[in-house]
């Protein structure tokens, strides 16, 4: 489990997350989600430790990051996987190399145990064929499964995903939180996941944080969202005529099970 | 202006600090060294060679255009053509050349790299990137740059002889007797010890202004401009001071 409690961050004298307070459950895929621009980013880089909040703490299963020495974040570091919003692939490494890397680096496994390692995690993602490709002859979609794979070569208690679906059409979108909610399942991995995707937020949110403006406005799942009051998550949500209908659509739902 | 110069500059030295660390990895810093040692320094040669085969010929050209006194002997030119070779061109020009080729593929390499976020993956997975990016630039650079200089000062001084053989503005046998006469080996050991400092500030320099890119592409280019600009300008001013205290 990953705490946040009480992030504050200011760039330029600008504040931008005033008291963010959340946890984060092992073995479910948890959301961030908010609107361009209202500070999830920044709060997820937070969390990783890309940037220091000016105020408050991260706890990761209890241990407190900023009480950490170097040793202990760098062994924390091997426990996290990064996905990053344009993938961040190394550009002169093919995918087996990108697979490869954290193993290569960290990994005491012999040479041949960590190339079985690769393959396993290339396969897991469902990539055939493109071992030997460099990131810039594959899709934006396999990059994303190449990063996937990348990020859990090392069996990370925790994943962090930076909007896994940027750029991506909705068929693969779906197939890639598909991918991350089943493998967040499968190793019982903490999953953070930012997104401003409502398609994710119904299709995998189990656990939803709403950012606005750099304030915590709303924490629930997938099943209750809806059903806020939370004018600034409502006006998120429901910016789009289809999940106006969907809402509609729920309510009549939820109605009829009452009745019922 | 003086504060930001000053920011600057304790900001670069906390930068040399993070990259002169003990790779996390000498297996893998070795094959990067080696990959470095190719690309920045081999790649190289071909520019060299050209360059200073062309401007050994002009520099021969020129001496003797400009020497006609009876009072000068004849090998002067090639005397005087190997005193530019070895003193000044082979060293200080050629980096200030390499710092326009290399610097601006380290500044933009790099500032790519920030920009598409492999720095900040390499940093979440707790590997010290600028260490694992910059020191095989560094050291690789800064190993094969006396190789590259003895080349340009071998291939200038055969650019002249090129001159005294098919034209006949001087005799070949004057031009070797020229660039035979009176020679301080120490000049040599003095233009190699300028391009190896002189690399290490193309390489840390230009590392330096793609490492801490902050944007986009423009930012890149911005940044390869500004590696370019401050190298030159940094090769220029330690040119007089090593000048000052190595050949007085």
């Amino acid at each position: 489990m990953i705490e946040a409690k009480n992030i504050s961050k200011w760039f330029d004298g600008q504040r931008i997350l005033y008291d963010i307070s959340a946890t984060f459950d092992t073995g479910k895929t948890n959301l961030i989600i908010g609107q361009s621009g209202s500070g999830k980013t920044v709060f997820m880089k937070c969390l990783i430790g890309l940037l220091t909040p000016e105020e408050g703490s991260i706890y990761y299963d209890g241990r407190r990051f900023r009480s950490m020495n170097d040793q202990e974040k760098r062994k924390l570091r091997m426990e996290i996987g990064v996905l990053f919003q344009g993938s961040a692939l190394f550009d002169n490494e093919t995918v087996l190399g990108n697979v490869m890397f954290p193993l290569k680096m960290f990994s005491p496994l012999s040479h041949e145990e960590q190339l079985e390692r690769a393959h396993f995690c290339i396969q897991r993602v469902g990539l055939t064929n493109a071992d030997n490709k460099y990131p810039s002859e594959i899709s934006g979609g396999m990059q994303k499964r190449v990063a996937i794979a990348r990020a859990i070569a090392l069996n990370p208690k925790y994943l962090f995903c930076d909007e896994p679906n940027s750029g991506l059409d909705p068929r693969t979108s779906i197939l890639i939180d598909e991918l991350l909610s089943d493998i967040t399942h499968e190793y019982g991995i903490t999953t953070i996941i930012n997104t401003h995707d409502m398609n994710s937020v119904l299709g995998i949110g189990e656990k939803i944080v709403f950012i606005n403006k750099g304030h915590c406005d709303w924490i629930g799942n997938d099943k209750n969202i809806f059903r806020s009051t939370s004018q600034s998550l409502n006006d998120f949500v429901f910016a789009s005529q289809l999940f106006h209908e969907v809402k509609n659509f729920l309510e009549r739902e939820y109605q009829a099970e009452e009745k019922e | 202006m003086l504060f930001n110069s000053a920011a600057t500059f304790g900001k670069y030295c906390l930068f040399i600090v993070q990259v002169f660390h003990s790779p996390d990895k000498w297996k893998e810093f070795f094959k990067k060294l080696v990959f470095e040692i190719s690309k920045l320094g081999v790649d190289s040669i071909p520019l060299v060679l050209i360059i200073s085969l062309f401007i050994g010929a002009v520099i021969t050209i020129q001496m003797v255009l400009n020497t006609t006194s009876p009072l000068i002997p004849a090998y002067s030119t090639g005397l005087a053509t190997r005193e530019i070779l070895l003193l000044e061109f082979s060293s200080t020009m050629m980096c200030l050349i390499l710092a326009g080729k290399v610097g601006s593929n380290i500044a933009s390499e790099i500032g790519t790299m920030r920009v598409t976020e492999q720095i900040d993956a390499l940093d979440i997975m707790g590997i010290n990137s600028a260490n694992f990016i910059v020191l095989p630039k560094i050291v690789g650079f800064v190993f094969f740059v006396p190789v590259l200089c003895v080349f340009s000062m071998f291939v200038g001084l055969i650019g002249g002889w090129i001159i005294a053989e098919f034209t006949a503005m001087i005799s070949v046998e004057n031009y070797v007797f020229g660039i035979q006469s009176f020679f301080t080996e120490w000049y040599v050991w003095y233009g190699i010890i300028k391009t190896v400092i002189f690399a290490f500030i193309i390489a840390s320099v230009s590392a330096y202004y793609g490492y801490f890119v902050k944007g986009g592409s423009r930012e890149v280019g911005r940044a390869s401009t500004k590696a370019v600009v401050s190298s030159s300008i940094l090769i220029l001013f330690f040119d007089v001071i090593l000048t000052k205290l190595l050949l007085q």
